[in-house]
């Protein structure tokens, strides 16, 4: 008898998650369905506002990651007016910028993902959670984790304004400057999230690398998926965030494409299911074939693995020898493993706090010169940015008095739509053989999800767990069972 | 005694509200230690038949954030407040609609339409839209119907007392949370926040002349705004006069005008109407003709005084009216 299996909600962020799975009648996972059951419609209202006021209205498609739709907005806006800010404004954005990923990779690492390799992927559902996390690390260690995002998003309120729904950004530059007692003050802040990142990146070495049955686990095929990857870099092909150039690698790991965030349209096109309200980017050249791997579908994968994937380094010294070490220990490049995810977002939120103490110690970011102010006449920007779940597109099209007239956005979740669909499915049928359901499949599903720290997990940042309820159904409809976690 | 139960749930939302609430910091265990939470689907495990199971009234107090917009926020809401002594309001969206009420200003169909058909990377050949359900080798897959309007919380249940803000700073979520845990309840339909407007404490109030005169209403994109100095003094919008106090002025603070995030004062309904009473005193002109020229200057009125309001305004939606 076929079977279904619905889990829902997965989460939730601009609705819900929800998982269907399909059993044939031998009761094995037939086809597995990721929905996205929710639209709000940014680039239709958004219409007639004038471009300025996007970076504070576009934050509001994601409280969790409200800077990085600020800030792929704000460099929306520079092209759109082509204007370059000067040196201080780009270094207090960017200062702004490297501050936020540090903040929320390490939430995702501390409250979120982390548990489960922390804890452990097997531990009780009742400890696999922060309490866990403080329980293995000690309360001083989880103290300073609390300390440092306290430090660090006041630091981004005092910059930006707001920290959930920044106001700093305007095209050409910042509103706002900071001053030398602001700088010093700030300083100790940067090097609290420098110990931080080298502290996790420790805990994660012992706790996952020393550990054979995490590492086979990291490796396994039930977690693998041979796709193309994408990601800023600089001008020297090095892990970038906030600025540079989109590179796309295939996955054999050789660079196919390097383009100005101006060129995406030509590299990137949606794919529309009629069963989800989320579309599903793939590369145009490569083609959509379905919800498959390999180098004959266009699928690609974005965020912290696909980033160091997709670049040849990292731009800070530490950030670089802890990549080194990675692809080393895990087989060389490029990595397929989806559970790695975790391992190069640790790696990211150490060159982001190296880069937030640089430019701390660089005392022209104290700098009046904040602001260079547009005179051309606006038609059409492309921002890019690379926020923490990934690379985020912004364009606008405007009159020529910068009222918009057409909008585009390609956000980060949105690209690992069909990977994720995958993963999720790929588990599932790693996990459900001839019916039986176990219990444990609700973890690992949820695994295949947190690695790519889907925006839809938003505040669950804050808790580390997922509500998750699986309701196995006959043909009919009628459930049979229910699990509940 | 038993802790309170409290529930905390959202809509329409993006989760800022839920940041808000985790940025309490260390405040937020004391929150935990007083009261039992009965329900956050961020957080803790549930299920929508355990708050079905419960006695009316049940949950001292319910938290909810976001617009109404789907059929099941409905179903959700009007079990909360079957369940719950008192419904706060949580945030802009749940009070007046929010952000994403600016999607009263357009269609349900022209969103579709953009999305799927009309945007540049959509390669779409076969026109598919997403279907309320879709069968795949006999299997039903279920989407919700997206409504064609957004609606502020209390057009669909009755609300107690307003939380405002986008989000609501931590201050004021403590201070609401202490205020009910001690029984120390507003009267119903109260915001609760300062009952004054934001330029009474705006920290550039001084600067703020007896007399405002306006030529020409400047923009953000080609001025600069002199951080010592009012915004409307200077020629930029903000909301200030027609905008609650209580956020702390933080965009302000950050060299940025107001856009109302807050709702209107006390004893204004509209927050978009207040603001044109207290433009139209600001305009310098002699004449209905040149009130309007320096009014025109103004770009995007409807979605800058109505920014967060729109769904709870008087005007509600835009409307095609075809002319005969």
């Amino acid at each position: 008898m076929s079977r279904r299996i619905t889990i829902n909600p997965v989460t939730r962020l601009e609705g819900h998650g929800k998982i269907e799975i399909f059993l044939d009648d031998a009761g094995n996972v037939e086809r597995a369905f990721f929905q996205v059951p929710e639209l709000r419609g940014f680039e239709t209202f958004c219409l007639d506002r004038p471009a300025e006021e996007m970076p504070r209205i576009t934050p509001r498609i994601c409280g969790v990651c409200p800077t990085a739709h600020h800030m792929a907005s704000t460099r929306c806006l520079d092209d759109l007016w082509k204007v370059d800010p000067p040196p201080t404004a780009k270094k207090l954005r960017e200062l702004a910028y490297n501050a936020f990923m540090v903040e929320d990779h390490f939430l995702h690492f501390f409250f979120l993902g982390g548990p489960d390799f922390v804890v452990g992927p097997t531990a009780p559902a009742a400890q696999r959670n922060i309490l866990g996390v403080i329980g293995r690390v000690g309360r001083e260690i989880a103290g300073q984790v609390i300390r440092l995002r306290r430090e660090v998003r006041q630091m981004m309120e005092t910059m930006m304004g707001k920290v959930i729904h920044p106001v700093f950004g305007l095209p050409g530059g910042v509103s706002r400057g900071i001053s030398e007692d602001e700088r010093k003050k700030f300083q100790p802040t940067g090097k609290l999230a420098l110990e931080l990142a080298q502290f996790a990146l420790k805990l994660f070495n012992d706790i996952v690398l020393g550990n054979k049955q995490y590492v086979d686990l990291v490796l396994s095929d039930t977690y693998t998926h041979k796709t193309y990857y994408m990601g800023l870099v600089d001008e020297r092909n090095r892990v970038s965030f906030y600025d540079g150039q989109i590179r796309l690698v295939d996955p054999a790991g050789k660079p196919r494409a390097k383009f100005a965030p101006r060129d995406y349209a030509k590299h990137i096109a949606e794919h529309v299911e009629p069963w989800t309200y989320i579309t599903f980017p793939y590369l145009k050249d490569v083609g959509w074939k379905g919800f498959v791997d390999g180098p004959e579908s266009g699928v690609y994968r974005v965020a912290p693995l696909a980033r160091l994937n997709a670049a040849d380094g990292m731009a800070t010294a530490r950030a670089q020898a802890e990549y080194e070490k990675m692809y080393q220990t895990l087989g060389g490049k490029p990595v397929h493993a989806t559970l790695a995810f975790h391992w190069a977002r640790l790696i990211e939120a150490l060159q982001a706090a190296e880069r937030m103490v640089e430019l701390l110690d660089d005392e022209s970011i104290t700098g009046s010169d904040i602001r260079r102010l547009p005179t051309a006449t606006p038609e059409e920007g492309v921002g890019v940015v690379e926020a923490p779940r990934g690379t985020l597109i912004h364009h606008y099209w405007t009159d020529p008095r910068g009222i918009l007239t057409r909008v585009n956005l390609i956000v980060a979740t949105n690209h690992n739509a069909a990977p994720m669909a995958m993963s999720v499915e790929k588990a599932a049928k790693g996990m459900i053989k001839g019916g039986n359901v176990s219990e444990g499949l609700l973890n690992t599903v949820e695994m295949a999800f947190r690695a790519y720290d889907p925006c839809h997990a938003c505040a669950t940042h804050a808790i580390g767990r997922t509500p998750l309820e699986l309701t196995i159904r006959n043909r009919e409809g009628k459930a049979l069972c229910v699990v509940r976690r | 005694m038993a802790k309170p139960k409290v529930a905390f749930y959202w809509c329409a939302s993006c989760g800022g509200c839920e940041e808000a609430v985790v940025d309490l910091h260390e405040k937020i265990l004391e929150v935990v230690e007083a009261v039992d939470i009965v329900l956050w689907p961020v957080a803790l495990d549930f299920k929508k038949s355990h708050i079905e199971a419960m006695k009316p009234g049940e949950i001292a107090v319910a938290f909810i954030n976001g617009a109404v917009r789907l059929s099941e926020n409905e179903e959700w809401v009007k079990l909360l407040r079957e369940k719950s002594g008192l419904v706060v309001a949580f945030g802009s969206c749940a009070h007046m609609g929010g952000i994403p009420g600016l999607a009263n200003y357009t269609t349900r169909e022209a969103i579709l339409a953009n999305k799927y058909f009309n945007a540049p990377t959509v390669d779409n050949k076969e026109n598919v839209l997403p279907q309320p359900e879709t069968k795949i080798n006999g299997h039903a897959l279920e989407l919700p119907r997206f409504w064609e309007d957004v609606k502020p919380l209390d057009e669909v249940i009755e609300v107690d007392c307003y939380l405002p803000g986008c989000p609501p700073p931590p201050d004021l979520i403590g201070s609401a949370v202490g205020a009910i845990l001690k029984g120390e309840l507003p009267p119903r339909g109260s915001v609760l926040a300062p009952a004054k407007s934001q330029c009474e404490s705006c920290p550039l109030n001084e600067s703020k002349p007896e007399k405002i005169a306006i030529t020409e209403f400047k923009r953000l994109a080609t001025s600069s705004a002199d951080p010592k100095t009012c915004f409307l003094a200077q020629g930029f919008v903000c909301l200030g006069p027609a905008t609650r106090s209580g956020c702390g002025e933080r965009c302000i603070r950050g060299n940025m005008p107001c856009r109302g995030c807050f709702g209107p004062p006390p004893q204004a309904l509209d927050q978009g109407t207040k603001f044109l009473s207290s433009l139209a005193a600001m305009l310098q002109a002699n004449t209905d003709e040149e009130a309007r020229a320096v009014a025109d200057t103004i770009v995007d009125p409807l979605g800058t005084f109505y920014r967060f309001s729109l769904p709870k305004s008087l005007l509600r939606r835009r409307c095609e009216h075809k002319r005969t």
